[in-house]
């Protein structure tokens, strides 16, 4: 496959394909999701409070978005582009290092 | 390497399994269904026996689950094959739409098998019709024979275009019948059938992506096109993939259609799947009686085999359509098809559809015999009785 499509291009705002060769023959990776935040859509924000945090990384196994990441220092940090609230996270965590707040916006 | 062909005596069924054992698959998910059960129990026994090197078998809850295994295994790169019936066909019908979606090359055979109700486990073409419009390319097998070879060349097309194909094959007059098969050595089958090289693997960890993500009507309509793209494309793949197995191993498919005596024919009876084999019979009994007839296998239900209906239905003055199959309120789907591919052409043969066979209900070479007095009648007066004919209907 030449193409990958949503390889966004510098400065574009929007993925747009002009022909049909441009696209790729399966409709893989359409990236809409890199122009289109997702994590506007929760009312409830996770916070994770690193001295309970144990580095199980099941909140990294639950999460149904690619919202939890595992940081440098070995911890995890959330990505709040993406994070829709759901609150798995927090439910899963065994040491209640996960809490969620009402997001002020 | 010379060809010599291994002659077993098989089952349809067994002539499948053993198409998916020397086409080297990777993933067989399958569920049980009458009449398809004892392909995937051969398969089961090859993995038993050991005979069989690399291959997953994945034991599910349902054909919806099978297909959905089918597409999890393809999209990472394997070979993937799974076999169904009638009502099980209809329960993955749903998948079959996301593996053409996704270009995964899956190769299902399907048993016709009549759908219920009433319950029937009969030969009947109307369960993989149905899937018509599913974006699988669909191979209809005439005898064992075909359904051993059908399996082969369709995983070569598949993998070409990227498309899922179908190997059809009749319930239990093909299934569960023995016939001799000729197999094809390991070797051999290896240098027709290289391992697959796919168009995307979800194995490549440098370079994740998503498949089946969301598509705004903005992007929708262009991957609609490029399944189209691909299914004319195996017209091509077809012929030759057809005319190079005929080549390598002396039976050639690049015929979309295959003719029988139909050189000079005044009429030709046309339709799908093991009834052809009748229907042949017939038609060497019938020009011994000094009818001129011909017979026209449609081994390609899709893609559709246009220019070959064409070059036929410009030499016929007639054309008696067998469907073992119905679209209710309307008439048999081959019929439907055909005529829909010669409205805008200049060869207009007088056309009769026959219903036959519904359910498995026996269709002889007397049969044929009646239908062929009944065309010759037609095409004398010029003018059809009645367009769609029940055949067999007890009156």
């Amino acid at each position: 496959m030449n193409t990958l499509f949503g390889e966004k291009k510098e400065g574009a705002t929007k993925i747009v394909l002009k022909s049909v060769d441009e696209y790729p023959e399966a409709p893989i990776t359409l990236g809409t999701t890199l122009i289109n935040f997702t994590g506007d859509w929760r009312t409830f924000i996770p916070v994770v409070d690193d001295n309970k945090c144990v580095k199980c990384y099941i909140c990294w196994k639950f999460c149904p978005e690619p919202a939890i990441y595992i940081r440098e220092d070995g911890y995890v940090g959330i990505d709040y582009d993406y994070c829709k609230g759901c609150g798995i996270c927090a439910n899963e965590c065994p040491t209640n290092a996960i809490t969620m707040e009402k997001e002020e916006k | 390497m010379e060809y010599k062909p291994i002659r077993k005596v098989v089952s349809g069924n067994y002539a499948a399994a053993y198409a998916a054992k020397h086409a080297r698959v990777e993933v067989v998910a399958a569920y049980p269904i009458t009449p398809q059960t004892s392909i995937i129990e051969k398969i089961a026994e090859f993995i038993a026996n050991g005979e069989v090197e690399n291959l997953q078998y994945v034991a599910v809850e349902s054909e919806h689950s099978a297909m959905a295994a089918c597409i999890g295994a393809s999209a990472a790169g394997a070979r993937a094959f799974t076999a169904t019936s009638a009502q099980g066909l209809a329960l993955m019908h749903e998948m079959l739409h996301w593996a053409s979606g996704a270009r995964l090359p899956i190769v299902m055979v399907n048993v016709n098998r009549a759908m219920a109700p009433p319950w029937s486990v009969w030969d009947d073409q109307t369960d993989s019709l149905a899937q018509r419009d599913t974006g699988w390319m669909q191979f209809y097998a005439e005898n064992n024979q075909e359904v051993y070879d059908g399996v082969l060349m369709s995983f070569k097309v598949a993998e070409t275009v990227n498309l899922p194909a179908m190997v059809v094959e009749s319930a239990f007059i093909l299934s569960h019948t023995y016939d001799i098969v000729e197999m094809i050595p390991q070797e051999l089958v290896d240098e027709f059938l290289p391992p697959r090289k796919p168009l995307y693997t979800l194995t490549d960890f440098d370079k994740p992506f998503s498949v089946g993500a969301l598509g705004t009507p903005a992007d929708y309509y262009e991957f609609r096109y490029k399944i189209e793209k691909a299914m004319e494309e195996a017209r091509e793949v077809i012929r030759k993939v057809g005319k190079e197995f005929g080549e390598m191993f002396g039976r050639d498919y690049s015929q979309m259609i295959e003719l029988y005596r139909t050189d000079d024919a005044d009429f030709v009876f046309m339709g799908m799947g093991s009834l052809m084999g009748t229907v042949k019979q017939a038609v060497d009994v019938l020009r011994e009686e000094g009818y001129k007839v011909g017979a026209a296998k449609v081994r390609w239900f899709r893609p559709f085999p246009k220019d070959e209906l064409y070059e036929l239905a410009k030499n016929v003055k007639g054309i008696a359509v067998l469907d073992r199959n119905f679209s209710f309120g309307q008439e048999g789907i081959l019929f439907n098809e055909a005529k829909g591919v010669l409205y805008n052409t200049d060869a207009h043969p007088i056309m009769k559809n026959y219903i036959v066979g519904l359910g498995g209900r026996d269709f002889t070479v007397n049969d044929v015999k009646k239908i062929a007095d009944n065309m010759k009648a037609i095409i004398e007066k010029g003018e059809l009785d009645v367009e769609v004919d029940w055949y067999h209907l007890k009156r």
